[in-house]
């Protein structure tokens, strides 16, 4: 089987979520035997950067990867496309002047690729999140394959349901409807598929998102210091919900003064943490450690004695699997797909800060929790594979093909 | 001849709230009344009612039947506050039954105490016997432990205690080869008769009932009847050991497990040699045929049989710890509503919703968690227990001063 995907970056170049999702799936995929072409958006190609992901992708078998020039970027939202051409004005003569724009122009790309790549013939198309969904699309328009487009997240995640961009609300919506299978990576996002686009549930089905044992970088860290440790790590933006993030942190040090608390990432929203930290009279106990790559990450989750997901919304969650992975109990929002995985961990609404601040001291407190919480997540955690993923998205082009054919 | 023995267990737990950290020392109050209101309602009305209006017609309809109960003294209470109309049927159908329905005893806070403290056991006991006689007018003279929880130590201390007879879980690992419709005597002791549940016949009732994917599914009365007839000739007792919830609970009125049981006795009785027995005329009637040495502790829980559902992992086993290490002080400190917060932590099924095996597979246990996860049960659980902990410090402090008062005074 040969699949034509529109996807992301991997990581190290793109650190969120969906980066680490489509190098997961596409290694997945391989290993069970299907070959995929994988176009990139890439927006540096030419540099350095690039040569970074063929590094990664040629260790995969059957994937090849085809870069196109572009300016957009996963998680990037109208604005932030805005600034970033702004910022790179004249030099840039071929990217559309908004990010809807270059979203068109993407897929008129995608239209040419899809008809040269008729010839060594594919049989599915397959597209992770809104901006390649146009891609597909025309796609599927040139080649007459089916579509599957997976949704990672939807806008109404990614806003935490405040000011939700029409437009890209639009385009989420013609992409689902219009694909032949829709695949969701959990239940909670399946639900918010059926209720915000009116998609039918028979038309959706779900793949968690997974992690592999082996790929688990092997790191040490030295802990020193007798005070504990609660750890943040994503973009410091609304969705991923630091505000009350820092506001259980006010809370939990009442009953345990000695400990401090770590936010990892950038995001549009850091200076008004910095700033609410400094109003909640907390700033000499959180410490922002900026954004962090590779190998830092997991040493990030290893020293700390407890990791906090706090999301307003989030339609899976790769990072409570991450830290669980790394010995370091999760306590995770219910507004989250991990928890269907991961039922190891504890749980919490991201608004209730009374909750939250006293699961953070119970973990803290109570040794017996905390070291059953780190003995089963491990366990269980270590049962996922992204091979298991794989072959739920090949039940899907099975499906489909069954039908095309 | 066989004698078909019905036991049912009837118990409700107090469940705790969500007590976070920060009501530590602030606030009391432990129980979710709501919630308990709310379970208790519903249990009532869906099963302890229509249950008992079953067996009263059966005692009307059959003089032959028999029925034997053990009750917790914190379902009596639950009853008692919350739904007077179940307490009042219980009531009536010992009344009714004349002799046929005996009530068996059991730990007051359905507790694990025999595990932990022997003192505390003995007391909770005493305080049940001495409900039970106060509510029905009734001694219990046959003992049940928590979730049938056994041992031969267990078996000399009931027999110390004055009971004729205790049950226990008929389990392959005690049983080995013998069969469980016959009457035991424990290893160790002089006169009191050990009766084992048939696990097979009670959780055929129990839990396979409603299973369709179970090869015996529809069970008819006529077709159990004909299983207990195969016992005659190579037994004297039958004794069917379960929850009382079995009907119109953990298995729903739609399921036809009342009908049933309706019919149950008449086709029981279809066979010349059956009869009916309670626990205390099994014991009056049959002798012995065996010592049966049980140096571990059994349960009727899990397909393990033994207390890995309450003692299993660490965070149970340091609750039970530190709950059970304080008692010495708790008893000390004469604040009686203390003593009696300490004691309801004892319930067992605290601990039982502590449970991580199985956790993930969502089975049984997860159905009657009422707590999303066994870590939020735990967390809960030594929050309370650090305010009981404050407390009992405040108490002592307060009697030390006292003391020294009247000391300096005298």
């Amino acid at each position: 089987m040969r699949v034509l995907m529109f996807g992301w970056e991997f990581p190290p170049l793109n650190t969120g979520g969906l980066g680490t999702a489509c190098y997961g799936l596409t290694k997945g995929l391989s290993k069970n035997g299907v070959s995929i072409v994988l176009v990139l958006p890439q927006a540096s190609a030419g540099t350095e950067k690039i040569s970074s992901v063929k590094i990664r992708a040629v260790n995969i078998a059957n994937v090849r990867i085809k870069p196109v020039k572009s300016a957009m970027s996963a998680y990037m939202s109208p604005t932030e496309y805005e600034r970033y051409m702004l910022k790179n004005k004249g030099r840039k003569p071929i990217y559309g002047q908004n990010l809807f724009e270059e979203v068109e122009r993407f897929a008129r790309q995608a239209a040419i690729i899809a008809r040269e790549e008729l010839a060594e013939g594919f049989d599915i198309i397959h597209a992770h999140d809104w901006m390649t969904y146009k891609a597909g699309l025309a796609a599927k328009r040139v080649s007459g394959k089916p579509l599957v487009v997976h949704v990672h997240a939807t806008e109404f995640d990614r806003t935490g349901g405040l000011g939700a961009n029409e437009h890209v609300y639009m385009i989420e919506k013609e992409g689902m409807e219009r694909a032949d299978a829709v695949i969701a990576v959990s239940n909670y996002t399946k639900q918010k598929i059926m209720e915000h686009y009116g998609i039918p549930s028979g038309k959706i089905s779900v793949v968690h998102n997974a992690i592999d044992k082996d790929e688990m970088p092997d790191v040490r860290v030295e802990k020193n210091s007798s005070e504990k440790t609660v750890l943040f790590l994503g973009r410091i933006t609304l969705q991923k919900g630091p505000d009350y993030f820092v506001m259980a942190a006010k809370r939990a040090l009442e009953a345990e003064p000695d400990t401090r608390f770590i936010i990892a990432g950038s995001g549009d929203m850091e200076p008004r943490i910095i700033e609410k930290t400094a109003e909640l009279g907390i700033a000499n106990k959180v410490l922002f450690a900026g954004f962090l790559h590779d190998e830092d990450v997991h040493k990030a989750y290893r020293m700390a004695d407890l990791y906090v997901m706090p999301s307003v919304s989030e339609p899976f969650g790769i990072t409570p699997l991450e830290a669980v992975m790394n010995r370091t109990p999760a306590i995770v929002s219910r507004q989250s797909g991990v928890k269907e995985v991961l039922s190891h961990c504890l749980q919490v609404d991201f608004w209730d800060i009374d909750q939250m601040a006293n699961k953070i001291v119970a973990a803290l407190r109570y040794k017996e929790l905390h070291s059953e919480l780190r003995r089963n997540g491990y366990d269980e955690a270590s049962k996922l594979s992204w091979s298991g993923s794989a072959q739920k998205c090949i039940g899907v082009y099975n499906l489909l093909l069954g039908k095309a054919g | 001849m066989v004698d078909i023995c019905f036991y049912f267990q009837v118990h409700q737990p107090l469940r705790l709230r969500p007590y976070t950290v920060f009501e530590l020392g602030k606030n009391s109050s432990y129980f979710d009344e709501q919630k308990n209101r709310e379970i208790l309602d519903r249990v009532a009305t869906k099963c302890y009612l229509p249950a008992n209006a079953v067996m009263l017609e059966l005692l009307d309809k059959h003089p032959e039947f028999r029925a034997s109960y053990s009750i917790s003294g914190i379902a009596l209470e639950q009853f008692a506050n919350y739904k007077p109309s179940v307490l009042d049927s219980f009531r009536e159908l010992v009344r009714a039954g004349k002799g046929r329905v005996e009530l068996l005893d059991e730990t007051y806070h359905h507790s694990l105490s025999f595990i932990y403290s022997k003192p505390e056991f003995m007391e909770q006991v005493r305080l049940h016997s001495r409900l039970i006689g106060k509510l029905f007018g009734k001694t219990p003279k046959v003992f049940r432990n928590t979730e049938l929880i056994y041992s031969n130590d267990l078996a000399r201390t009931a027999e110390q205690l004055g009971y004729e007879g205790i049950l226990a879980e008929g389990a392959d690992k005690i049983l080995g080869w013998r069969s469980p419709n016959f009457i035991y005597k424990p290893a160790g002791t002089k006169k009191i008769s050990l009766l084992l549940k048939n696990y097979r016949l009670s959780d055929d009732i129990a839990f396979r009932f409603s299973e369709r994917s179970w090869k015996e599914w529809p069970l008819t009365a006529e077709k159990f009847a004909g299983w207990v007839n195969q016992v005659n000739g190579n037994g004297n007792t039958v004794n069917l050991f379960m929850d009382y919830e079995t009907f119109g609970e953990h298995q729903w009125p739609e399921t036809g497990i009342f009908n049933f049981m309706k019919k149950l006795p008449e086709e029981l009785l279809k066979h010349p040699d059956n009869s009916f027995a309670t626990p205390s005329e099994l014991i009056r009637k049959h002798k012995a045929t065996a010592e049966l040495d049980v140096p571990q502790m059994v349960s009727w829980a899990d397909v393990e049989r033994d207390l890995s559902a309450w003692t299993g992992n660490s965070m149970q086993q340091s609750a039970l710890q530190q709950i059970y290490r304080i008692e010495s002080e708790i008893k000390r400190c004469g604040d009686e509503k203390l003593l009696e917060d300490w004691r309801r932590m004892q319930i067992s099924d605290h601990y039982y919703y502590m449970c991580t095996k199985w956790f993930a597979d969502g089975d049984v246990h997860k159905y009657f968690n009422p707590y999303e996860s066994p870590y939020d049960g735990f967390i809960a659980f030594m929050n309370i227990l650090a305010d009981i902990n404050e407390r009992l410090k405040k108490a002592n402090e307060g009697r030390e001063l006292n003391e020294a008062l009247r000391a300096a005074i005298g």
